[in-house]
């Protein structure tokens, strides 16, 4: 018959008009800035640098070894190190990056970076609403601008980031063991010195001094390292 | 014919002279279709020259979205020009990734766990459901179906990028294949959600075929137009569904048996004729052997490793040598020609792009046919700029 064709063609289309008012399977849109979709947990945008605990100078994970710069494709890290050192995670005086800037303009997502990071300090972001009039200021981001807590990193990537903890734990917890049994003698003494920050001058082998910079965390680690799997998000890190 | 608009000695300037007299009344006519038409798929131009309606010469200019690719890749790593590679057939990121992984890990000698090998198979499967359904699309769009098909298609692929996002992170470009394995893992979640998509796939290509298979305009404009011999596909080196439209049972899925597909029943779609219909035909026929590799690889699916733990992911310097290493795209065969001088960026990197191949019979299927079908024969080449001009 002439013409099926059409009737056939708008019987399928009021079937899908009328059907996206029943089902919610047959509505493919979402009305975007008042309504949003979850990002799946896997989802990626720029990269943004962590840090544990409160401040973000002195928590960055980032000990500027420079890899991800070296491997990053399109070359949009710039990492400057510093002259002096702090202590990383474990209590290790570690350099840290005196300048990290990434050029997200450039940036392709492509979650190289975070590969190769050895030290867990990268992770990728999930944030997309990065509209800007700057367009070069305001692509290019510092490091203060890309440090994000730890506490952030797990509410977008809750899985990633437990298994990121608890392999960090793991690594302190035998750091530590085998500190106490260097310094065993010289534990008891440095606890009782007074706190200090950062130990201006890099002292190696002298772990006891760097616990004390960060009490919180090491107290932590002890209960930690016998259930690291299954450590609840938000509570790992140090409060003070 | 001797009185036409532009002379002979004008088109002797073009890729070759005239095939197709004009009938001498009237004058020609120069048209450049492109680089900004909507049925150019970005940025492409076809100049056309016109003797009333009638095609009597096209030349396909590309170019226009070269950037420098191949010496890209020569002067950086391995793995850094593994995200690179998403960006060629931005339709089909995760073949890509294949195509690139399998030859390095030829030239090194990387072995793939056999969970990893699935899971390809798994993503290039969905990846060709998803650029075919697409591919068809467009084409009906072309063909004057404004809309309502495209759309059809685009909510099928996006229930598939849905399932690329939460696998790989990212929708298009996903950056998931290494040297020796798989990035991530699928969790049984991912799984789950991946056997309901495909559970769901069958439905949507009986849908299209209900509307489309017997539509009387689709066949009146599809049947007999852009016919390729299939002797002059072979001999241009035409791959892909657009070789086995014009009925050449070359599929390299079945040639090479490359990573695990020959563990798979499956059959090749042929055409007859090598029309558009054909090759509309062959796409939708392949749609659903791929759901059925699709849904065996989901049944047999192993547990274990995806990633090879002596795999390198940094200073990977593979062992002097070349290589190419070639896999069946859903537009066609996709190869990726290194050679290794032992540094670690290869010392010369080639890609053999099936848009690219695929297009340079344009001009004999077009000679003779009308402006409006030269539209859609380009439409059932099946291309991506990005990969078409590197």
């Amino acid at each position: 018959m002439l013409g099926d064709g059409i009737l056939k063609g708008l019987a399928e289309t009021a079937k899908n008009f009328a059907g996206s008012f029943v089902s919610k399977e047959r509505m493919t849109t979402v009305e975007y800035p008042e309504e949003r979709l979850p990002l799946p947990e896997a989802s990626r945008n720029f990269p943004f640098l962590v840090y544990d605990g409160d401040d973000w100078e002195k928590g960055l994970r980032c000990v500027a070894c420079q890899i991800c710069e070296k491997e990053c494709p399109p070359k949009c890290i710039y990492i400057e190190k510093s002259k002096d050192k702090k202590p990383d995670y474990v209590g290790k005086p570690q350099i840290y990056p005196a300048k990290f800037d990434i050029d997200i303009s450039v940036c392709m997502s492509c979650q190289i970076c975070v590969e190769v990071c050895p030290f867990e300090a990268i992770k990728m972001n999930t944030e997309f609403e990065l509209a800007t009039d700057d367009r070069f200021g305001g692509l290019l981001l510092d490091r203060k601008e890309l440090a994000r807590s730890n506490e952030y990193y797990h509410q977008i990537h809750p899985t990633e980031a437990s298994e990121v903890d608890a392999r960090l734990a793991e690594e302190k917890s035998k750091v530590e063991a085998k500190a106490r049994a260097a310094a065993q003698a010289a534990a008891a003494k440095a606890a009782a010195t007074p706190t200090t920050a950062i130990p201006s001058t890099p002292l190696p082998g002298k772990p006891a001094a760097n616990v004390d910079a960060r009490p919180a965390s090491t107290a932590k680690t002890a209960e930690d390292n016998k259930n690291a799997e299954t450590r609840a998000t938000n509570e790992g890190e140090p409060k003070a | 014919m001797s009185s036409s608009g532009i002379k002979t000695e004008r088109l002797a300037g073009w890729n070759r002279p005239p095939v197709i007299e004009s009938d001498g009344e009237g004058e020609l006519l120069e048209v450049a279709m492109g680089p900004h038409h909507p049925s150019t798929h970005g940025v492409f131009r076809m100049d056309v020259v016109l003797d009333g309606e009638r095609v009597i010469k096209l030349k396909p200019v590309f170019g226009y979205l070269h950037r420098n690719h191949e010496q890209l890749g020569q002067s950086q790593s391995y793995l850094a020009n593994m995200p690179y590679t998403d960006r060629l057939d931005y339709f089909c990121s995760l073949t890509n990734n294949w195509a690139y992984a399998l030859a390095v890990e030829k030239l090194a000698g990387q072995e793939v766990p056999e969970r990893a090998e699935y899971l390809r198979v798994i993503l290039a499967e969905l990846t060709r459901v998803q650029n075919h359904a697409s591919t068809i699309g467009f084409l009906l769009q072309e063909m004057g179906a404004s809309g309502t098909p495209l759309m059809y298609a685009f909510r099928e692929r996006e229930k598939i990028l849905d399932l690329f996002e939460s696998l790989t992170g990212s929708r298009m470009m996903c950056n998931y294949m290494r040297f020796g394995g798989c990035r991530v893992d699928a969790s049984p979640a991912w799984l789950d959600a991946t056997r309901k998509v495909v559970d769901g796939l069958p439905a949507f290509i009986d849908e299209f075929e209900r509307f489309l298979m017997t539509n009387e305009i689709l066949i009146a404009r599809c049947q007999g137009i852009g016919v390729l011999r299939p002797d002059l596909a072979v001999n241009a080196g035409i791959s892909g569904p657009m070789l086995r439209a014009s009925g050449v049972n070359y599929d390299i899925r079945k040639v090479d048996h490359y990573g695990i597909y020959d563990r798979f029943k499956f059959r090749v779609p042929l055409g007859d004729h090598g029309d558009i219909y054909d090759r509309y035909m062959v796409r939708m026929l392949e749609m659903r052997e791929s759901i059925s590799i699709l849904k065996q690889a989901l049944k047999e699916l192993p547990t274990g490793p995806v990633m090879d733990p002596k795999a390198k992911i940094r200073n990977f310097r593979p062992k002097p040598g070349e290589v190419y290493g070639r896999i069946e795209a859903p537009k066609g065969e996709l190869g990726f020609y290194l050679i290794s001088d032992g540094s670690p960026n290869p010392y010369r990197y080639r890609i053999r792009p099936p848009s690219f191949i695929n297009l340079t019979v344009l001009e004999d299927m077009c000679l003779g046919s009308n402006v409006a079908d030269v539209v859609l024969i380009f439409g059932s080449v099946d291309i991506v700029l990005g990969e078409v001009d590197r």
